[in-house]
């Protein structure tokens, strides 16, 4: 897995499906794994494949004029299940960054901590990079994290977007919550005397 | 200014806050499973750490387990080398694990308030999205990824914001045939499958104060159908009630100390709320759900909209869930066939469930055309299912009553809607192949699944009571 994360160009490819659930992004019944690695074969697998294993050829991961580092997904992206499994799957693919105008939470955390950026944009933002994409499949994207800025290049109309400061840190040096939580133990500890 | 429940609760657990509001907040309990957890143990192990508190932690198996002959190795060789894992992790970190043959395995979020863990004020978290449902005591419960789930095993704590504050109230009096499944059906129908997302969700009102503890858990359970991270209710007498005597209930003293604490749980006259929604428990019928998100749902005497009746945003995702589900716009969903009843999952397995079931069925017989499965939340309510004579009434009705796990819930073992069928849930997902793949999920309560087991068919229930 890639750690930090800070300027990102690249093409994208748009799912423009509204409730995309955990269990779409990666089905129950390749959860069985106990290791992280290899979800990303069966991203979207029942979307991307028929049962007997042929790919579907409507689905746009699928069409190979679309492709790069950047998910751009509809609204209330990640829902249903806490399987941390979905954002490996994406990040295993090869995604670095998905947009959306609004991501479920648990997602979203599993996310940041699986060094794949969650980028939330306006509606209206996110249309526009929808319709760009679709006029011009070679559209270029480019997420700076530094900067908390989206741009659809090359015009470079251009979105800020929120991330917490402290996991901002984190991304753009490659740390994470445990490095963190596990430096503050004695205060833990102080803290557990003090509620008992 | 008052305080809400929730930050009654949130503001005792913080052990410090950093930078931009994110928190470290101290976790009380932590449910493990089998299949979030391999991951977060591997990660300890790489990085050389402990389990810091191992004695908080407690973990069984349920997601991949078969309900046929547990007795028997778990044929999957996927599943069965998950369970393997997780017996030697907790062995080897020192966890309690109630896993298969156990007499307290389970559904991790049955057996938790079954044995007593579950206690008001708590924070209790678990590599699971339904941890909502140890709300239903007046404690902080949600679910986490896997990396939480190695944060907390490593030192019992977790970076959080604060989340946003709703307060759902439900009042008045039930509709004959209406229980706790509909009145979050219903909800969720209303606020939608994201309406939630980004808050804590307190239930409040006379119809949820009335409500029985199980009943409790199923509304805190679907919470995150909605979006929300969470959900809680405040506890009162029918919670403690509930508690006492329980295998880990405090005892004694301790007991009369923790009753003090707990009825300090409430929140405050002036408490303020991000946001604040009222129902009226009148206006609810025994519900059903026609589409691939739980916020799809609508009474069982409605009909599934129109296209009109959707704006043309949503067209593109409605027609494609209808497409799924095989289903036209505009028809009534009564009378619906149905080919697969479960009754089952955190949301609806517990002895009440069952006796709710069993006292509807008993007498009558399942419909030719559908196959019921019935799979108690855990060993302790399949013995006392068996003790009260419920495994009779389901073997007379034709239903197949199955042992304790996840099952039909999302299919991870055997148990799998076959595609294209149609199965009335009581589960809490209807997701596109969440059963399996290409099966079709309608979600409802347990009466108004049993309704359908007996007539083959959606159905009113109020018209067979
Ligand atoms: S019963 Fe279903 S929802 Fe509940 S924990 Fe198991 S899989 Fe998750």
């Amino acid at each position: 897995m890639s750690k930090s994360i800070n300027n990102i160009k690249s093409t994208a490819v748009p799912v423009n499906i509204e409730n995309v659930d955990t269990d779409q992004i990666i089905p129950a019944r390749f959860l069985k794994a106990t290791t992280r690695e290899g979800f990303g074969q069966n991203l979207f697998r029942d979307w991307r494949f028929n049962s007997n294993g042929q790919p579907k050829n409507d689905f746009i991961l699928n069409n190979p004029t679309y492709h790069g580092k950047i998910l751009v997904a509809a609204k209330n992206f990640g829902c249903g299940s806490s399987r941390e499994h979905a954002a490996w799957a994406i990040k295993d693919y090869g995604f670095d960054v998905v947009v959306s105008s609004f991501f479920a939470d648990i997602f979203r955390n599993n996310a940041l901590n699986n060094f794949l950026l969650p980028v939330t944009v306006s509606e209206s933002f996110l249309q526009k990079l929808f319709d760009a994409i679709k006029k011009n499949p070679g559209t270029e994207i480019e997420v700076n994290l530094e900067k908390q800025t989206i741009a659809l290049l090359p015009s470079g109309e251009q979105e800020k977007f929120d991330i917490n400061n402290y996991k901002k840190t984190c991304l753009l040096n490659g740390y994470d919550d445990i490095d963190y939580l596990l430096n503050i133990k004695n205060e833990i500890e102080k803290f557990e005397t003090s509620i008992n | 200014m008052g305080k809400t429940l929730f930050e009654k609760i949130w503001d005792r657990h913080i052990v410090k806050t950093i930078d931009s509001g994110l928190s470290v907040l101290y976790i009380d309990k932590h449910f493990i499973h089998e299949v979030t957890s391999p991951q977060a143990f591997s990660g300890l192990k790489q990085r050389g750490i402990n389990v810091f508190r191992p004695k908080q932690i407690v973990a069984t198996a349920d997601h991949n387990v078969p309900t046929i002959h547990q007795e028997l190795p778990i044929k999957e060789e996927l599943s069965r080398l998950q369970v393997e894992a997780l017996k030697k992790n907790c062995a080897e970190f020192g966890i309690e694990l109630y896993g298969l043959g156990h007499p307290y395995q389970g559904i991790v979020h049955v057996i938790g308030p079954e044995l007593g863990i579950t206690q008001p004020g708590m924070t209790i978290v678990c590599g699971d999205s339904h941890t909502s449902t140890h709300g239903a005591f007046g404690a902080i419960a949600f679910g986490i990824g896997t990396s939480e789930v190695e944060m907390v095993m490593a030192t019992q704590c977790l970076l959080q914001s604060k989340p946003k504050l709703m307060r759902i109230n439900v009042e008045g009096p039930l509709n004959k045939g209406v229980v706790s499944k509909d009145i979050i059906l219903y909800i969720i129908s209303k606020i939608s499958a994201s309406g939630a997302t980004g808050y804590f969700v307190e239930y409040a009102g006379s119809a949820i104060r009335n409500l029985s503890m199980e009943a409790r858990m199923t509304i805190c359970n679907m919470s995150i159908e909605m979006g929300a991270r969470g959900g809680m209710i405040a506890p009162d007498e029918t919670t403690f009630n509930y508690i006492k005597g329980r295998l880990f209930a405090p005892k004694d003293k301790a007991w009369d100390k923790k009753i003090s604490y707990w009825s300090t749980l409430y929140s405050d006259t002036g408490a303020k709320f991000d946001k604040e929604i009222h129902i009226n428990a009148a206006d609810i019928g025994p519900m059903i759900t026609y589409g691939t998100n739980p916020g799809m749902g609508i009474s069982v005497t409605g009909h599934v909209p129109t296209l009109n009746e959707i704006a043309a945003k949503e067209k593109p995702s409605f027609e494609k869930s209808l497409q799924y589900m095989g289903l036209e716009p505009g028809i009534n969903i009564k009378g619906q066939k149905v080919d697969y009843v479960f009754i089952g999952s955190c949301t609806n397995s517990r002895i009440e469930d069952l006796r709710m079931v069993a006292s509807f069925v008993k007498g009558k017989k399942k419909a030719n055309n559908v196959e019921v499965w019935v799979v108690p939340g855990s060993k302790q309510v399949e013995k006392q299912a068996i003790e009260e004579g419920i495994h009779k009434v389901f073997e007379e009705a034709g239903f197949n009553l199955r042992q304790p796990g996840c099952s039909a819930c999302l299919g991870m073992n055997e148990d799998k809607i076959p595609a294209g069928k149609y199965c009335i849930s009581t589960s809490n997902r209807n997701f596109e192949g969440r059963q399996g793949q290409n099966a079709r999920t309608m979600l409802a309560s347990p009466l108004t699944a049993a309704a359908a087991a007996i007539t083959g068919e959606v159905t009113d229930v109020r018209e067979l009571i």
